[in-house]
């Protein structure tokens, strides 16, 4: 027998969490230049498109289907064999994970941003969906998947997503190379106004993303809500406090990527902590995240708009810290982190956690890449980088003079 | 060699100012006090003597060197042009760097495409 109130509020997040990427497209549209902005905006709804058919098809099979620790079978491709035994329905959670595996390849597009070719980044989120992110979501969330029963604990994606995402990221730019201009040419955003409403989205639906994952309508889920929400304010506040000081300005993109900093850190959290540790995490996050941002410049990569700093650094921030603040009186289901009694084994799991997750994802996306960029081309041409991708990909103009 | 069909014994300048964007509604006005019947604005961009500034976005620095200025363009007659120039100037005016300049040109011909009226009665 279902529970009406929990599967309402599994189905209300998984719009929640649909909201996220075109939140995350304004997000991201307004640090881009203005003639590559449909370009991005483009590449993050399109994932909506193609991570949706392939998740159906394949996606959710692979990552939740039958009992192996690794990878999922075909028992339920195209949705089929699916059956109910908890207190929503077994489609509910589909669709409630269908929106994370939607948002988590349009993560990338912030550090590839201006440059690849449309139909190439297509089958790059396609691929990678099915060979990455599926295999990951796998060893995660499923009560087979061998991250999950090695004890660590991912509340909503802090490996699974952010970490995984932000490693996959730097390793596409690897392949990539930097943006024609980068470091010669200021390259600011172009529309903040967009940045600060696609933040406004972001932090709305992650409300969703985060309590959904208690999936049910209970007490875990209501603490979530309010550590998302503490932890983005939080973040937001040691981003434009160590701004200021630095460079003598709060800017508002500082105040939205430090709220987007502590959602990623409270990410893996969320379901797990209480009292003051969202406040902490969050706080953390924002300073790191901020202190991080220096990092594409030692790697020598153009990251177009800080996913490392904020996603990959961020994700890393929350899954392990999680090992000092997890509390199992709030959530019976958890470990005790090293701040609550439980000593160092969930801070080792959830190391353990990170650093594959980081190995695996760099590792095959690396491949990915490398393997389109030598066939078909990940990047457009020198001259319809410097058109713009507006015109020259998609033959439209954002702005019409 | 056929001649012209220019009329050379019109007296008319054009006034082009180059001033703050958020002086552009006291220039206006001034203008109009000064008995300016019309105008063309446009937002263009530029530089001079205060060069670009700087902002800051997640900590790098970025030195923009054009910044939004307003192109202001008056058709007056001879006698008014200075008045015109002189209003302009002391609308414009902040006293701080980059407010912009003021410059007049001779106009060769000037024609009122809806009754075709030319020269100074176009104005």
């Amino acid at each position: 027998m279902f529970n009406s109130g929990d599967t309402a509020w599994v189905l209300i997040s998984a719009a929640l969490v649909l909201f996220m990427t075109p939140g995350l497209a304004f997000f991201y549209g307004g640090m881009v230049r203005a003639r590559h902005v449909l370009g991005m905006l483009m590449q993050n709804i399109f994932a909506m498109g193609i991570i949706s058919v392939l998740w159906s098809a394949i996606g959710y099979s692979l990552a939740f289907g039958g009992n192996n620790s690794i990878i999922g079978d075909a028992s339920h491709l195209f949705l089929s064999g699916l059956t109910d035994d908890g207190s929503i329905p077994t489609m509910a959670f589909v669709a409630f994970q269908m929106m994370f595996a939607v948002i988590t390849p349009a993560l990338i597009t912030g550090a590839t941003a201006d440059r690849l070719r449309f139909g190439s980044y297509a089958l790059f989120i396609a691929i990678w969906s099915v060979v990455v992110y599926a295999p990951v979501a796998r060893w995660v969330w499923n009560a087979d998947g061998w991250i999950y029963t090695m004890g660590s604990l991912d509340f909503a994606g802090g490996a699974a997503i952010h970490i995984n995402a932000g490693v996959a990221a730097l390793a596409v730019v690897m392949v990539i190379g930097p943006r024609k201009g980068h470091g010669v040419e200021p390259m600011p955003p172009h529309n903040l106004p967009f940045t600060v409403l696609g933040t406004g989205i972001l932090w709305f639906g992650w409300i969703g993303f985060n309590a959904g994952s208690a999936l049910a309508a209970n007490g875990i889920a209501a603490q979530a809500v309010v550590n998302t929400h503490l932890a983005a304010a939080a973040g937001m506040l040691t981003w434009l406090l160590i701004e200021r000081v630095k460079t003598g300005h709060a800017t508002t993109l500082g105040a939205a990527s430090g709220a987007v900093a502590g959602l990623v850190a409270v990410t893996p959290c969320a379901g797990f902590i209480g009292d003051a540790s969202p406040l902490i995490i969050g706080a953390i996050a924002g300073a790191l995240c901020y202190l991080s941002l220096g990092l594409k410049g030692r790697l020598k990569v153009d990251d177009s708009l800080d996913v490392i700093a904020v996603h990959l650094v961020g994700g890393l921030v929350g899954t392990v810290l999680l090992g000092f603040f997890a509390d199992t009186s709030v959530n019976a289901d958890g470990f005790d982190g090293m701040f609550f009694g439980g000593g160092g084994e969930l801070l080792k799991d959830q190391i353990v956690a990170a650093v594959a997750v980081m190995a695996f994802s760099f590792t095959v996306t690396w491949l990915i890449a490398q393997a389109i960029q030598r066939t078909i081309g990940l990047r457009v041409s020198e001259g319809d980088e410097l058109t713009g991708l507006d015109q020259s990909v998609h033959a439209e103009s954002a702005y019409q003079a | 060699m056929p001649s012209l069909p220019i009329r050379h014994d019109v007296k008319m300048k054009i006034v082009t100012a180059v001033v703050k964007p958020f002086r552009l509604d006291d220039v206006k006005q001034a203008l109009k006090d000064a008995g300016v019947t019309g105008m063309t604005v446009t937002e263009v961009r530029g530089f001079g003597r205060q060069g670009g500034h700087t902002e800051t976005y997640r900590g790098a620095e970025y030195k923009i060197d054009f910044v939004p200025k307003v192109r202001v363009e008056i058709v007056t007659d001879d006698a008014d042009a200075d008045r015109v120039v002189d209003a302009i100037v002391a609308a414009a005016a902040t006293g701080k760097i980059g407010d912009g300049k003021v410059w007049v040109t001779p106009v060769e011909r000037l024609v009122r495409i809806r009754t075709g009226d030319e020269g100074t009665s176009a104005v």
